[in-house]
């Protein structure tokens, strides 16, 4: 899968209250909270995105509740991939399971500036810098999540019966 | 292994895990409320599920919106009300029956020693006070395991945090949390399990230690536990849980720790954490002038009957600030109706007060007691992130019971000795 748009970048500790607020926790539609994404910092960031684009982060992205509201709303405004330099834990596997796509990596955080232009080959563990035209590799995830990522979230794992086969 | 270790290595059917490996486990209770239940719940519907493997194992609490605040919010409860009729789940509490969550869950006797505890909410952690491996996951999971029994995790790593010493007076379980997160940072027990130990963690109540395990989240940790000792087995007698179930996990000498804090709490003040972090405590001494417009005292943190008892203590014969709105949120109904007998309730009115029936209300900034532009607020709860309880221009600061019930008498932080 390959991943084309422009950086939008975040400090650190940016929280679930930041992403999505708690008053809009009353739906579960996609789209609709897509509207409100960011809105804890930067209320018009949903009408800066473009379809694809990047958030970039610094550490402990989408700390604070369980919400999967979060990476939901990131989903619906439009948002194609999270890089930062690290995951708060649910945050993280809720990415996995309802799959929205994230890299881990200090690195390729700290080599992009905000509006640069990114493409990421998630397969291949590839991400380019277009502005600075520059390359970065990534590990690639541990055995049982690669499984659930390619299958298609957990609940696609569950309905293949993986769970009686899991890759360990 | 460690404590932690060993409960996942028994839900896994393995001898031994190690940090970092990535394991199918056996999950004993599973949580959902009223915001995360219902996106979980779309996903069993969707697959047409007859029924649950295991009805008995899934809890249901509508409590952060309830008394349902609109419209929404009241969908979304029925939404769960109506999954645990068709899905014959039995143990949902309606409001009336329970309350908040993490105070409902240990008080109904759901929890005990040696289970694996997953629940849609972060705050899940808490239940590792009466020495369960609980972690908080999304609602994708919640539904994973609604339909499978399990749950994937990685075995984390652990952290141990050793509180020596006697606490001095006023001293709470939430200070030696709000001391640690201080310590760390908000990501400095992340991915980890703290493990709390030391005389004054043994000396500690049941309260105390849910109270504890409860922030664990707040330091980025997977979870936090109290090895079960006679305290805890006392607590859980009242359930009359089958001893064969009740599995007693100790650390072994040898287990391995990414990192040991020893705290000495006889040089522990009670702590408030000031906006925007829940790290970003200093002792109350310290805290300087601060005018405050609103104090809740509630929550999954701090909405039990030692709570309410500690508050009822300093405020007895005293009023609240009269600029000041005080609101006071017993967790559960059993919470409530003690107090009321204890006569807590009478204290807190004619205190000036007011008391709610429990839910998670203004915690989140939801209801019955949201913050105005510029408005401060000092609270019970567990986080204090830009906005959480109000307007994106309010603040919200940490501490324990008795801080609070000071801070609301003088109209500003106080130290609860300055009012005794
Ligand atoms: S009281 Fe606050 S922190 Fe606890 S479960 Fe409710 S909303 Fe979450």
């Amino acid at each position: 899968m390959i991943i084309k748009g422009k950086a939008h970048k975040f400090g650190d500790n940016i929280n679930t209250d930041d992403i999505i607020p708690a008053i809009y926790l009353v739906t579960t539609a996609i789209k609709e909270l897509g509207k409100h994404c960011m809105e804890g910092i930067d209320a018009s960031f949903p009408s800066k995105v473009k379809e694809g684009d990047i958030i970039v982060a610094g550490k402990n992205f989408g700390c604070g509740s369980s919400r999967e509201h979060a990476p939901l709303a990131i989903k619906g405004c439009g948002i194609s991939l999270v890089i930062a330099e690290s995951f708060a834990r649910i945050f993280y596997r809720n990415c996995i399971n309802v799959g929205l796509p994230i890299i881990t990596s200090q690195e390729v955080c700290k080599n992009i500036n905000a509006k640069d232009d990114i493409e990421a080959d998630l397969l291949k563990g590839e991400i380019k810098n277009i502005t600075k035209n520059k390359v970065f590799h990534i590990d690639s995830f541990p055995p049982l999540l690669q499984d659930i990522i390619e299958t298609g979230g957990l609940i696609k794992w569950y309905l293949k019966g993986r769970i009686f086969s899991p890759k360990k | 292994m460690t404590i932690t270790e060993k409960i996942l290595a028994l839900h896994c059917g393995e001898k031994k895990v190690t940090p970092g490996q990535f394991i199918l486990a056996d999950v004993d209770i599973a949580l959902g409320n009223d915001i995360t239940a219902p996106l979980a719940i779309e996903e069993v519907e969707k697959l047409n599920k007859k029924n649950l493997p295991h009805p008995e194992k899934v809890v249901l609490v509508s409590d952060h919106f309830t008394p349902n605040k609109d419209k929404e919010s009241a969908n979304q409860c029925l939404v769960v009300k109506k999954f645990a009729k068709k899905y014959a789940i039995n143990n949902y509490f309606e409001l009336g029956c329970g309350g908040i969550e993490h105070a409902l869950l240990p008080e109904e006797g759901f929890i005990y020693p040696g289970e694996l505890i997953i629940g849609a909410d972060s705050h899940t952690c808490t239940y590792g006070a009466l020495g369960a491996f609980a972690t908080g996951v999304g609602s994708t999971d919640l539904a994973f395991t609604m339909m499978s029994g399990k749950i994937w995790l990685k075995v984390p790593e652990s952290m141990k945090f050793i509180y020596s010493g006697k606490l001095r007076e006023w001293v709470t379980g939430k200070d030696l949390i709000l001391y640690a997160i201080g310590d760390i940072g908000v990501d400095g027990a992340h991915y980890r399990a703290m493990e709390f130990r030391g005389e004054a963690i043994s000396k500690l109540s049941v309260d105390g230690r849910l109270t504890m395990c409860n922030m664990a989240i707040e330091a980025g940790g997977k979870s936090g536990i109290v090895a079960p000792d006679e305290t805890t087995l006392k607590y859980i007698e009242q359930f009359k849980i089958p001893k064969s179930k009740i599995k007693v996990f100790e650390s072994d000498k040898d287990a391995k720790y990414v990192d040991i804090k020893e705290y000495d709490v006889g040089e522990i003040e009670p702590q408030v954490a000031f906006p925007h972090l829940p790290s970003n405590t200093k002792p109350v001494s310290q805290a300087g002038n601060v005018n405050l417009d609103q104090v809740v005292i509630g929550s999954c943190t701090n909405g039990r009957l030692e709570d309410l008892r500690i508050a009822a203590k300093i405020l007895k014969g005293k009023k609240v600030h009269p600029y000041l709105r005080t609101i006071i949120i017993p967790a559960t109904q059993k919470i409530y109706l003690q107090a009321l007998k204890e006569g807590l309730m009478e204290i807190f009115i004619n205190a000036g007060a007011v008391v709610s029936p429990p839910t998670c209300g203004p915690c989140i900034g939801g209801h019955m007691g949201v913050l105005a532009k510029g408005e401060k607020c000092l609270a019970t709860t567990n986080r204090n992130f830009v906005g959480r309880m109000g307007d994106k221009e309010s603040e919200v600061y940490l501490a324990s019971p008795a801080v609070a019930a000071a801070s609301a008498v003088k109209g500003k932080i106080a130290d609860p000795a300055e009012v005794m």
